[in-house]
């Protein structure tokens, strides 16, 4: 913590009996979202550590597809964002590739790329997010963990989405010098707090893409996590689906598993 | 058990005569790379790649290798390696000066990213402040260089067959090295020492049993001490490579440093660009050993297109600060379909200095085109 946030912290501390004025508060735009966030983000804390295979299709606007096959592991971090490792299978020519992220709530995620043939680990500057991740219509701040105090929020009005009654809101990057997007607008349902759609703007405010996620299962009682997430880009006509497959939760998955010593032996 | 592969075919067309006899001006050759893996048990592994080309011109380019052949046994606590590996140490982009486990396989890639399988034993304890990594290399490995025929060569080739050693115990001398590495909130470092026999050999002048003249490797001991350090500064990456080596006439040092910044989604497209700018100077210049990098600076422009076939072209130039020696280099690569991969380069050798070791490349622009086939 920041010795600024502590000093907030104190101070609404102290300042708290003045403000326990209970209902004379309507609730903000800005403040609906944000709770929205933070009740979507508590829902999913406690998952601990998971592994998913993933299937990237990448699309042409004139239909040819290629395929990348990825496995991940993410690891859950009390306190900060989640640690992710995400190791490619195919194309060939990069089996072996690996890409080691330890995401932060506040300031700049840390990266490594493994590279096999020069059993190589490169520092990768978090900073270049917007830019895509392997050639997809993914970019590295979408695949990167979604941490709350990544965005600032607005909520805009409920409406139902495919039968499922959604808030929508939209939500600013904090970091807007690098983020490839002036705002999102999300859709998440009502009931589960569970992401269906995001609209991302680009810098000059225009529809650049579209983002559908489905299939959502419920793992370990608790956990929902989609098979699918597809990424519709508006301006090229290309788009990137990602299906996910083999869940397994509560592996037992620890720091040991997420540093440059285990990126160097990853298979 | 896993087991993959590679096979490739690559030609070579140098657009000038060689500067010494018997040097043609095309050259074809195959390579083919055998991968094997296999868990034995959850934390033990075993894994070989072996490595052959065959060169239409050059016997001494035609040559196989073991690249690795090594077990791999992990606990919580640390893991080992025995066997023959390969271990990357560096920074940089243009010359990885603090690489010093496996000896550079010079005669397959000029570049000298190339690398022979290093036999070892390689220690590791990760702990929370950092790394400590220690190594045994039990056996010595000469570095490969191009033949009579060969392109890329010395004005006399280089007679692996006189090769000569400070050490009495010559390939069998044990080296040893130390190193610790850790990555802090933006910076990555490495500090290492190692004692051993140099990678880098002098060459020195003789003539063979048949009273021609010739060239051989004389390879000495030394001690050196080196640095690699990753930074994030903000939207720039900044890299550093030094180390300070000791045993040989005098003691000197080397370093090199530079930038990579990217521009993303450039000109309101998917591409990437790259900016790379790095310096090396080398100490040895100074009357003592002439070296390629003793005082350079060089230039990079790295465009991922981040097309569904990975197109990436990489632009190089290095400039020798002291003579007027400058090399372009161009790297275009692709896929084609899934599993194969299509790369095109080329080198040019400008204004090259008589006095400059490098010198001896002035005759050997070249493009070359790579086919390689993943199996």
């Amino acid at each position: 913590m920041n010795p600024l946030a502590v000093k907030t912290l104190i101070v609404s501390f102290l300042c708290a009996p003045l403000f326990f004025i209970p209902a004379a508060h309507s609730e903000t735009a800005e403040e609906k979202g944000l709770a929205i966030a933070m009740e979507a983000d508590r829902r999913d804390e406690g998952f601990g550590d998971y592994t998913a295979d993933m299937m990237m299709i990448l699309k042409n606007k004139q239909g040819k597809e290629s395929k990348r096959a990825i496995r991940s592991k993410t690891l859950e971090v009390t306190g900060d964002g989640d640690k992710s490792l995400s190791i490619f299978d195919t194309p060939k020519d990069v089996k072996g590739t690996a890409f080691l992220s330890f995401s932060h709530k506040v300031g700049d995620d840390e990266q490594w790329l493994y590279l096999p043939a020069l059993k190589r680990v490169k520092r990768i500057n978090s900073r270049n997010k917007s830019g895509s991740f392997m050639g997809s219509e993914f970019a590295y701040e979408d695949i990167a963990s979604q941490e709350v105090e990544k965005y600032t929020y607005k909520h805009l009005r409920e409406e139902e989405f495919q039968g499922e009654l959604c808030f929508v809101g939209e939500s600013y990057p904090v970091d807007k010098k690098n983020s490839g997007y002036t705002k999102r607008i999300s859709w998440l349902d009502k009931a589960e707090y569970r992401l269906q759609k995001v609209e991302f703007y680009d810098r000059k405010q225009s529809l650049l893409k579209t983002l559908t996620v489905e299939g959502y299962q419920k793992y370990l009682d608790t956990y929902w996590r989609a098979d699918t997430m597809s990424m519709v880009n508006h301006q090229t006509g290309k788009s990137t689906r990602l299906l996910w497959t083999n869940y397994k939760f509560q592996i037992g998955l620890s720091d040991k598993d997420f540093n440059a010593t285990s990126l160097k032996r990853v298979r | 058990m896993e087991v993959n592969g590679d096979l490739s075919v690559e030609g070579f067309l140098f657009l000038d005569d060689g500067a010494y006899p018997h040097q043609k001006n095309q050259s074809a050759s195959i390579a083919g790379r055998l991968e094997l893996y296999h868990d034995i048990l959850d934390n033990l592994s075993f894994s070989v790649e072996a490595y052959y080309r065959l060169d239409s011109e050059d016997d001494e380019r035609s040559h196989g290798d073991l690249r690795l052949a090594e077990l791999l046994y992990f606990t919580d606590t640390w893991e080992i390696t025995a066997g023959f590996g390969r271990v990357f140490w560096g920074a940089t982009e243009f010359v990885h000066l603090v690489d010093i486990i496996n000896q550079t396989d010079q005669v397959d890639a000029l570049d000298g990213e190339e690398k022979l399988g290093q036999p070892m034993v390689h220690l590791t304890v990760p702990r929370d402040w950092g790394v400590l990594e220690a190594f045994a290399l039990p056996w010595f490995r000469e570095r490969t260089f191009p033949g009579e025929k060969g392109r890329f060569r010395t004005p006399l080739a280089v007679d692996t067959d006189n090769t000569d050693y400070e050490s009495s115990s010559e390939q069998q001398h044990l080296d040893l090295v130390l190193r610790y590495s850790t990555n802090l909130a933006n910076a990555d470092i490495g500090l290492y020492y190692f004692n051993g026999t140099s990678r880098d050999p002098v060459l020195l002048f003789s003539m063979d049993q048949n009273s021609k003249p010739i060239l051989y490797p004389y390879y000495e001991q030394i001690g050196q001490t080196g640095l690699d350090l990753q930074l994030i500064a903000g939207e720039w990456l900044l890299k550093g490579e030094a180390y300070f080596r000791t045993g040989q006439s005098r003691s000197y040092a080397a370093t090199t440093f530079g930038f990579e910044y990217t521009l993303t989604g450039l000109f309101e497209s998917m591409m990437d660009l790259g900016l790379i700018g790095e310096y090396v100077y080398d100490d040895r210049n100074n009357g003592w050993l002439p070296t390629i990098y003793q005082n350079d600076i060089m230039g990079g422009l790295r465009l991922a297109v981040n097309d569904m076939d990975d197109s990436t072209i990489l632009l190089g130039v290095i400039r020798d600060l002291d003579s007027s020696s400058t090399i372009i280099a161009m790297e275009a690569s692709r896929r084609l379909g899934e599993s194969i991969r299509l790369n095109l380069d080329a080198s040019f050798f400008i204004d090259m200095d008589i006095h400059d070791p490098s010198f001896s490349l002035a005759q050997d622009d070249f493009i070359k085109l790579e086919i390689i086939w993943y199996w």
